[in-house]
């Protein structure tokens, strides 16, 4: 019963986030002519429309990105910086803020809940967030289109790999490697849509780790989470299960994104008037997201987070092209 | 229903216990602050009405339009109602160094050397972060 509520309220929130961005971008499509009291550019809405809009679609983001296992920024620099008057310096430091807001809101319960797992994160996390601000320093002083173009053929890449995997929900791990049992990287969760008890081990972390350089960098350099390349890696590469994947990228962003934000911070890429609504909005979506996230089914959140990234991948690909 | 097998470590429970404080605690100052700035209590850096004419500039554009600050150069300003936001957003961005150093003394007393190294060199790398020292712009 609750998996179908879950499945009605998603569907509603998405169709809901649609009107909204349509709306947005019918708005901000050179309306202004017909309304020369609108004090923003290219737009038909008064100023404080804007954070309003704002606030809702981050809610709404905030729901979603629980549930695919992404940090909002990864939905929320695409969408913002297309459909909203914002700069796209400041979108994506808030794209920073808002991914962190919501893995800070999410990682409390997933932690608690045993499904984001500390002993994964840690190691993953001083790499990745040592990478984010060196990427983070690099995409503030490289052309946005150039960022744009690279970023949606990655997310696009990604999710071909993740769409044809055929085995990802509880990944086939034989032997744990060398350094997951030195480290002691396993655990063992409550799997409640099989009503049962899942243990899991890892492999293949050094190669993981090595990614997560890569990850690290990326994730700073465009301004967004990194969710969409934590859950293949730790999923598909590692062979940790997808729902403990899902959870541990979602909290492992609160660290990453971290030290890419600070960065944006002091250089001065973020605008409070766009950061207060979109964390407030992904905070409190975010939360809501949680509760649905541990009765939902895992191959479900797989198909969402293959959605939701193909939309952003695609969207930043023509941002870029200039379509 | 969980269970003492699938129950989380200790470590991750206090972790998540401050994250869960911290993350309200952040959440209520960035509403409070942006409440105020909203209402026009405090006078903005930028007054709230004249942003739209500059939100969509670079944020180099930015900085040399309004010399609005950067680093911590915000404290400096913090009694104007938009910088007044910074608190907040200060708080969550820094709530991360909280709980990695509350678990420190966990770590050290299970031994747990290899965590205990991994979890000092991540405080380090984030404070390096919020420092200040690392800037970047066009």
């Amino acid at each position: 019963m609750f998996k179908r509520h879950a499945r009605v309220i998603i569907s509603v929130l998405i169709i809901l986030l649609l009107v909204i961005i349509v709306g947005a971008a019918i708005a901000s499509s050179g309306a202004s002519a017909e309304n020369p009291v609108s004090p923003v550019p290219g737009s038909s809405l008064p100023w404080w429309a804007w954070p309003a809009i704002l606030f809702v679609v981050t809610f709404i983001l905030g729901i979603l990105a629980v549930l695919g296992g992404v940090g909002g920024g990864v939905l929320f620099v695409p969408i913002v910086g297309g459909f909203f008057p914002f700069h796209l310096d400041f979108v994506r430091g808030a794209g920073l803020l808002v991914a962190l807001a919501g893995a800070l809101a999410a990682g409390p319960g997933l932690l608690k809940r045993n499904l984001a797992s500390l002993r994964l994160a840690i190691p993953v996390a001083l790499i990745a967030s040592a990478a984010a601000i060196v990427g983070a320093m690099i995409g503030l002083a490289l052309p946005t289109n150039i960022i744009q173009i690279l970023l949606g053929s990655t997310i696009i890449f990604i999710v071909v790999i993740m769409a044809s995997a055929k085995k990802s929900d509880f990944p086939n791990v034989p032997q744990p490697d060398a350094l997951s049992q030195s480290l002691g990287i396993m655990g063992i969760y409550r799997e409640e849509s099989l009503g049962k008890d899942v243990e899991w081990q890892i492999h293949k972390t050094a190669k993981g780790l090595m990614l997560f350089v890569v990850i690290g960098v990326m994730a700073g350099m465009f301004g967004l989470g990194a969710g969409w390349a934590n859950v293949p890696v730790l999923n598909l590469l590692m062979g940790a299960p997808l729902k403990i994947s899902v959870a541990t990228s979602k909290f492992l962003l609160s660290i990453t994104d971290t030290s890419a934000a600070w960065v944006y911070i002091n250089s001065g890429a973020v605008l409070p008037m766009i950061v207060a609504p979109s964390i407030i909005g992904i905070m409190l979506g975010s939360m809501v997201g949680v509760k649905i996230l541990a009765k939902a089914k895992p191959k479900a959140i797989k198909w969402m987070v293959i959605g939701i990234l193909l939309l952003a991948g695609v969207r930043a690909l023509l941002k870029g092209l200039g379509i | 229903m969980s269970t003492n097998r699938t129950k989380a470590s200790e470590e991750q429970l206090i972790y998540a216990n401050i994250l869960n404080w911290g993350m309200w605690m952040g959440l209520a100052l960035l509403t409070i602050t942006f409440i105020i700035y909203m209402s026009g209590i405090l006078p903005g850096f930028v007054e709230v009405k004249e942003l739209p004419k500059y939100w969509g500039l670079s944020s180099a554009e930015f900085r040399l339009a309004l010399h609005s600050p950067i680093g911590w150069g915000w404290l400096k300003v913090v009694g104007k109602g938009d910088y007044l936001n910074f608190i907040g957003i200060a708080f969550l961005a820094g709530l991360t160094i909280v709980c990695y150093a509350a678990i420190i003394p966990t770590l050290k007393r299970k031994k747990d050397t290899a965590y205990l190294v991994i979890s000092v060199l991540e405080i380090l790398v984030l404070v390096l972060a919020a420092s200040g020292f690392l800037k970047a712009g066009h």
